[in-house]
């Protein structure tokens, strides 16, 4: 076992430290005017890949660096020792525009992935809707092909993070319900200016709006919007969710909910860290982050061995979000009811729940990891191999 | 960067795994509840090489480290091996540590060393203390003076048959004392596997060998202990999986069922933290030694839970045949039950955690 840096990789950290530390009073505030921080921010992406500090494992000609998982990760880390913000469209670069790379012709590559680097555009991601998260391939929006070669789009999807800034998203649409429910999906890039798309802002239990709600109402997309095979849009999907745990994995601390910043936000009060109850339950909650710490370098080490992560990668996150709820509710507990308003911890308490849910519920993970890892026999399953038409109520958004 | 068992780890577990295959060792773990002896499964330790895998090769051991003793513990765990190594490769570490003359011997398993153990200071508790024998005070460890030693020790793992006995006394000084010149009453409670004893020294003589940290020495054991606890969780995780298949009701696997499969997946969650932190402790006893006390009470905490949790779900997932006499459940359940109550308890370990992480984040605000 060893954690340390080869000789390569221990050069490219210097340069990347040395790079940060030039330019570390160029990275923009987190605080501020909204718009002027997301604009500061966006700048802030387009000189970290102009530096080569973005887009770290896609291909050269694509504008990437060409290089492996363990670059991504010390690059992470760097930017997380330097205390400054890393790229703006953490989904673009991260998992749409891999899913563009594996998936997209060469013109939508070309097209896309410069400015999507560069943040002139921010992506979206468009796949779940009120009735299918979880049951993604139970989507409801429709495109139907036109004889000009178009398509067009209605349906609504939800939980799109960044949709109000975005010039672009990755839409998945039923193109063809008289399959089953799987076989009859594409995917497509849609502009989000287009006539007929309305982004409306979606409020949570802090009151913030981290995530939208999007309407496509008849939106026509021109010839040539599909990504990958029409009909062929689940596969594509895949892809994106898996790059998806790819950056889980590779960024498992990036929320900053490390058993030892949790420390230093306890010991503020000498007393705390005598008192036998608290000692007790951070430590149980301690251990959890700190698993997890090292559950990432045993995915990584499978990811840089060319194998696929193991089930501990997908189950980090049921450890990472039970963690982060009990440790929310330590520092409550003992800082009083003052803390609930607080902006460090007043959030973590108020975002869990429903984060508890992200990337399909716990409930539907734990299904998956029993049966592709432990081999158990699956559940009934009512819609297998039924077409998508033919479903009727079952998938029908509950009035 | 490699964060994975190297080829000769993974060679080491499964010769581990070998060597205990040919003993039926959970049979024996049930019909010592009812007071047969145990087999003695020393002679195959001593083949397979295990009483001296913590001594360095000049003094006629393997020389190898504390990921090496985890793995062998986790296959010990996985089929209840009553093996008395809890006790005595952390005394043969301190002992190798030390320079001690007698060391050989013990590598080559001609005789037998025990630890008896006493938890190092902590916040709140500036002194040396071990377990008490009832009760929640933790008691004072024995008094070293002018070569004798005075004082008691409860529960002390494997202290029954060893030789030579490796004491922690107070103020964490390392006192040897030849087991002939204490008093050690064998105790068995509800786990036959474990073997304990109540340790009494009366002005016992007593050797003081320079150089050895008994702090490590304990969250060696803590290590130990809790790489046991994991090979159990596997243990009881493949059973259940394998029933959870096999039976019906109402017409399907009762592993079809989201209540019976999620219960199986928590297993295997708490399973899979508790190997990565493992992976920690081993890492941490290599490379970064001033992490290990912190590694070691994570994986003990843990893994700890991950059994209490497992063989509770094993015994529930079987029904009512789970929670009979004939069935292996209960033995894991015994398990579980008496070893987050040894060596500082389950509460002592998180404790640690705890304390380690605030001492760090003190010293990281002083030099800031």
């Amino acid at each position: 076992m060893d954690l340390n840096d080869t000789p390569e990789l221990a050069e490219y950290r210097t340069r990347v430290r040395s790079w940060l530390a030039e330019h570390a009073a160029e990275a923009p505030a987190r605080d501020g005017d909204e718009h002027e921080v997301v604009a500061a921010h966006r700048e802030w992406q387009r000189k970290l890949a102009e530096a080569g500090l973005a887009a770290v494992t896609w291909p050269a000609e694509y504008g990437g660096q060409g290089l492996g998982p363990l670059h991504q990760v010390v690059v992470n880390q760097e930017i997380g020792r330097a205390g400054v913000l890393g790229i703006f469209d953490v989904i673009g670069v991260g998992m749409l525009g891999p899913t563009i790379i594996a998936h997209g012709d060469e013109d939508q590559k070309q097209r896309h992935l410069g400015p999507m680097l560069a943040a002139d555009d921010v992506w979206c991601q468009l796949f779940s809707e009120p009735a299918a998260g979880s049951d993604l391939a139970g989507i409801q929006t429709r495109a139907r092909h036109q004889d000009d070669g178009s398509w067009r789009l209605s349906g609504q999807k939800v939980w799109t993070t960044n949709a109000q800034l975005a010039a672009y998203g990755l839409l998945l649409a039923r193109t063809d319900a008289d399959v089953p429910k799987h076989k009859g999906l594409t995917m497509f890039i849609v502009p989000m200016d287009a006539e007929g798309v309305s982004v409306r802002p979606l409020r949570q239990i802090s009151g913030d709006a981290h995530f939208n709600e999007v309407f496509f109402d008849d939106v026509v997309l021109s010839p040539g919007s599909e990504v990958g095979p029409v009909n062929g849009g689940w596969g594509v999907a895949m892809t994106t969710l898996m790059f998806e745990r790819v950056a889980i994995g590779l960024g498992g601390e990036g929320f900053g909910w490390r058993a030892d910043r949790f420390a230093t936000a306890l010991m503020h009060d000498e007393a705390v860290t005598r008192d036998a109850e608290v000692r007790h339950r951070f430590g149980a909650i301690a251990a959890e982050f700190l698993a997890l710490r090292f559950t990432g370098y045993r995915t990584l080490t499978e990811l840089q061995q060319g194998r696929v992560p193991g089930p501990e990668a997908a189950l980090a996150k049921v450890t990472t979000i039970a963690a982060a709820i009990a440790a929310g509710e330590l520092l409550c507990d003992v800082f009083g009811p003052e803390a609930l308003a607080d902006d460090r911890f007043g959030e973590l308490v108020s975002d869990l729940p429903g984060l508890k849910s992200a990337g399909g519920t716990e409930e539907i993970l734990r299904s998956m990891v029993g049966e592709r890892v432990l081999g158990l026999p699956p559940e009934p399953r009512l819609d297998k191999g039924v077409p998508f038409s033919e479903l009727g109520a079952k998938t029908a958004v509950p009035s | 960067m490699n964060f994975a068992l190297s080829e000769e780890q993974e060679f080491l577990r499964e010769a581990a795994r070998g060597t205990l295959g040919r003993a039926s060792t959970v049979e024996a773990a049930r019909e010592a509840l009812d007071g047969d002896e145990l087999p003695d499964l020393w002679p195959a330790a001593v083949e397979a090489g295990w009483p001296g895998l913590m001594v360095s090769e000049e003094r006629g051991g393997a020389g190898l480290g504390a990921i090496e003793a985890m793995l062998v513990f986790a296959e010990l765990g996985r089929v209840l091996a009553a093996v008395p190594l809890l006790g005595h490769l952390p005394a043969t570490w301190l002992l190798d540590a030390a320079a001690w003359d007698g060391v050989d011997a013990l590598a080559a398993g001609e005789r037998r060393a025990a630890f008896v153990p006493a938890q190092p200071p902590a916040a709140g508790e500036p002194e040396w203390t071990t377990d008490p024998r009832d009760g929640i005070v933790r008691a004072s460890a024995p008094v070293l003076d002018g070569g004798t030693l005075t004082g008691a020790v409860a529960w002390v793992p494997d202290a029954p048959g060893a030789d030579v006995l490796v004491v922690v006394a107070d103020g964490g000084r390392v006192a040897v004392v030849d087991a002939a010149d204490a008093e050690v009453e064998p105790v068995r409670r509800y786990d036959a596997t474990r073997s304990l004893a109540h340790v009494t020294f009366s002005q016992s003589p007593a050797v003081d060998p320079p150089g050895a940290d008994a702090a490590i020495a304990w969250h060696i054991a803590q290590a130990l202990l809790a790489a046991e606890s994991l090979g159990a969780v596997e243990a009881a995780l493949e059973a259940s999986v394998a029933y959870a298949k096999d039976r019906f009701t109402f017409g399907r696997a009762i592993g079809s069922y989201q209540a019976v499969k999620h219960d199986l997946v928590e297993i295997l969650r708490r399973q899979e933290n508790a190997r990565s932190l493992m992976y920690y402790a081993g890492w941490a006893a290599q490379d970064r030694a001033d992490e290990f006390p912190l590694a070691a009470a994570s994986f003990r905490t843990v893994a700890g839970a991950a059994l209490d949790h497992a063989s509770r779900v094993q015994i529930s997932v079987h029904g009512g045949i789970g929670a009979t006499w004939e069935h292996d459940a209960p033995l894991y359940f015994r398990r579980a039950q008496l070893s987050r109550r040894l060596l500082g308890g389950a509460g002592g370990a998180a404790g640690r955690v705890a304390d380690e992480l605030f001492e760090a984040a003190r010293r990281e605000a002083a030099a800031a």
